[in-house]
């Protein structure tokens, strides 16, 4: 084991995990602000990146291919809201049910090919891997970085509207929601649409970073999402209070479970057992506040007990 | 204007579980009536507060707000004209948000919601001056997480809520039965004030039956799902708990007999 050799990885860690950050703050919007558990985002993040580069491999300008990848990853939002809205599916249910069908449509788009490659010095694309240790704007770290800063502007000033108070409000307390006059159903919608057009942009960019679209390049996604906020969360909940903080934090989070499993791999371990260590380090994770409160009450019953 | 005409709810239909819960409720009320009201555990109070805001569809019969009907409305739209408290602190407010976010959300009920700012200085002024009336102090917490307020704190607040745009119906559904007794009082004097000054039409589920008497223009008692005393005006002034368990007696043919009702 050289040392070199991971520092020689970590660019392309910050890489991923930066574009992964935008993801999961796509994650961050349905599980922490609405309250849902969307698991669209497992297809909703080969989506994206299918839609963009097939567009792009047909001979569409980049900006529109990127602006319809976002478009349909909103779709996949709306076809989970309705499930969950309209036909009263439960929220993981109606995720499961979009990200399944959506694996049979990324197909369909992607010509009935498990990938599609495209080419840096054909295509115009927006960030790709060749450039991560160059120090120039072509970047795809300063570049995702940038795109970071104006999704977490746009989303700090649309929380702050009207329509964004009332998604907050939704995911805090639907029936008081509901007797303030707000159509929680359609509020629904609106956030897993949102969400998932963020995920089909992280899709589209990562597609274009890797130089090929995958059908499977979205399994797991709403693990590493998860992951994201839930470090964030643990490490940052007492010095990030801010809205805008808060989503730096999930992109932090990211970046910091890419370079964890960059290291590990440098450690050696086999990256077939990747996705099982994901979900381990999100199970430990989410377990650590539970295992909190029920250690401070055990304590706190033990001392009771001397006292009496 | 309220006019609920024989409305009817079961619950569980056609399961062991069935129960009647509204059992063809008529009740008329005036523009400015404060109606309490009362009834053992299961007599339908919370139910018909309930129909009212549309928590979910009645099975038959008819309510009507000022000449529109609401019965088939879905609860958000029905919510413009209602201003509503719940019995649990928790349940009027949004935990998570600031004070001021939760009035403003309150403000704009029955607006559309758009990308306009939502909250304006000129608002976050006034609501400052209408926090200070309640005199609870909060005028200087106004960013302050709701979740972090006491519950007489909280209920004071989804009181302001609710008639911060005037409803035409203010629902209070036993909205001091989870506060302690100084709280409580001082929530329902702050209740009886705010209903004063803005002439709202409204009713109130209490369990407490000095409350009932104490407050309003009009009392009703619920049992088994239907009304089975309505008592207003002069006799409503006189009224005293044992002649209002006699009243009970005489209407339902049985003793009154709730120790939470006799102990408060």
């Amino acid at each position: 084991m050289n040392l070199l050799s991971l520092f020689n990885a970590l660019p392309g860690a910050v890489a991923q995990g930066l574009i992964w950050g935008i993801m999961s703050i796509g994650v961050y919007i349905t599980y922490k602000v609405l309250d849902l558990a969307d698991l669209t985002v497992d297809g909703s993040m080969a989506t994206g990146g299918a839609v963009c580069v097939m567009m792009m491999l047909g001979g569409c300008n980049v900006w529109l291919s990127l602006l319809c990848a976002v478009i349909a990853g909103m779709l996949a939002g709306l076809i989970t809201g309705l499930f969950h809205t309209g036909m009263g599916i439960p929220a993981i249910l109606a995720g499961i049910l979009t990200q399944l069908s959506l694996y049979s449509l990324n197909l369909a788009v992607m010509d009935f090919k498990a990938n599609q490659g495209i080419n840096v010095t054909k295509y115009q694309l927006i960030v790709s891997q060749r450039n991560v240790r160059t120090l120039s704007i072509d970047n795809p770290i300063f570049i995702t970085l940038f795109i970071l800063a104006v999704l977490i502007g746009v989303l700090y000033w649309f929380f702050g509207t009207e329509l964004g108070s009332v998604l907050r409000s939704t995911g805090a307390n639907e029936a008081m929601s509901r007797a303030q006059g707000i159509n929680t159903k359609r509020v629904k919608i609106l956030g897993l649409m949102i969400s998932n057009g963020i995920v089909a942009l992280a899709s589209a960019l990562l597609a274009h970073y890797q130089g090929f679209v995958d059908v499977n390049m979205g399994r797991g996604a709403i693990v590493i999402g998860l992951a994201a906020v839930i470090i964030s969360e643990v490490l940052f909940s007492r010095i990030f209070r801010n809205f805008a903080l808060k989503l730096i934090g999930v992109a932090v989070g990211a970046v910091l479970y890419f370079i964890v499993i960059q290291i590990v791999l440098w450690l050696g371990l086999n990256t077939n057992l990747l996705k099982l260590l994901s979900a381990l380090i999100v199970a430990v994770f989410l377990a650590v506040p539970y295992w909190r409160t029920n250690l401070a009450a055990k304590h706190h019953r033990k001392g009771g007990r001397e006292h009496a | 204007m309220l006019d609920i005409t024989d409305v009817r709810k079961t619950f569980n239909v056609k399961t062991v579980n069935e129960r009647i819960a509204l059992d063809g409720v008529s009740l008329h009320l005036e523009a400015e009536d404060f109606v309490t009201v009362i009834g053992g555990n299961g007599a339908g109070k919370s139910t018909l507060l309930n129909a009212i805001a549309g928590v979910w569809p009645v099975d038959s019969g008819s309510i009507v707000i000022d000449g529109r009907d609401i019965t088939g409305m879905p609860e958000h739209k029905r919510a413009i004209v209602l201003g509503r408290v719940f019995q649990d602190p928790m349940m009027g407010t949004a935990a998570t948000m600031q004070i001021e976010e939760n009035l403003a959300l309150a403000a704009r009920r029955g607006d559309s919601r758009t990308l306009k700012t939502g909250i304006t200085r000129e608002e976050r002024a006034a609501y400052r001056d209408q926090l200070a009336q309640l005199g609870l102090g909060l005028e200087d917490r106004m960013t302050a997480k709701v979740g972090l307020l006491s519950g007489g704190q909280r209920q004071a607040l989804t009181l302001l809520m609710a008639t911060l745009k005037k409803p035409k119906l203010l629902l209070l559904d036993e909205h001091t039965a989870a506060l302690d007794p100084r709280t409580a009082a001082k929530v329902l004097e702050l209740s009886e004030k705010i209903i004063r000054e803005n002439h709202l039409m409204t009713l109130m589920v209490t369990h407490n039956m000095k409350d009932a008497i104490r407050y309003g223009n009009r009392l009703i008692m619920m049992n088994e799902g239907r009304i089975i005393l309505d008592i207003s005006g002069e006799e409503k002034k006189q009224l005293t708990i044992e002649r209002l368990m006699e009243a009970f007696a005489k209407a339902s043919g049985e003793t009154f007999v709730n120790d939470r009702m006799l102990l408060s």
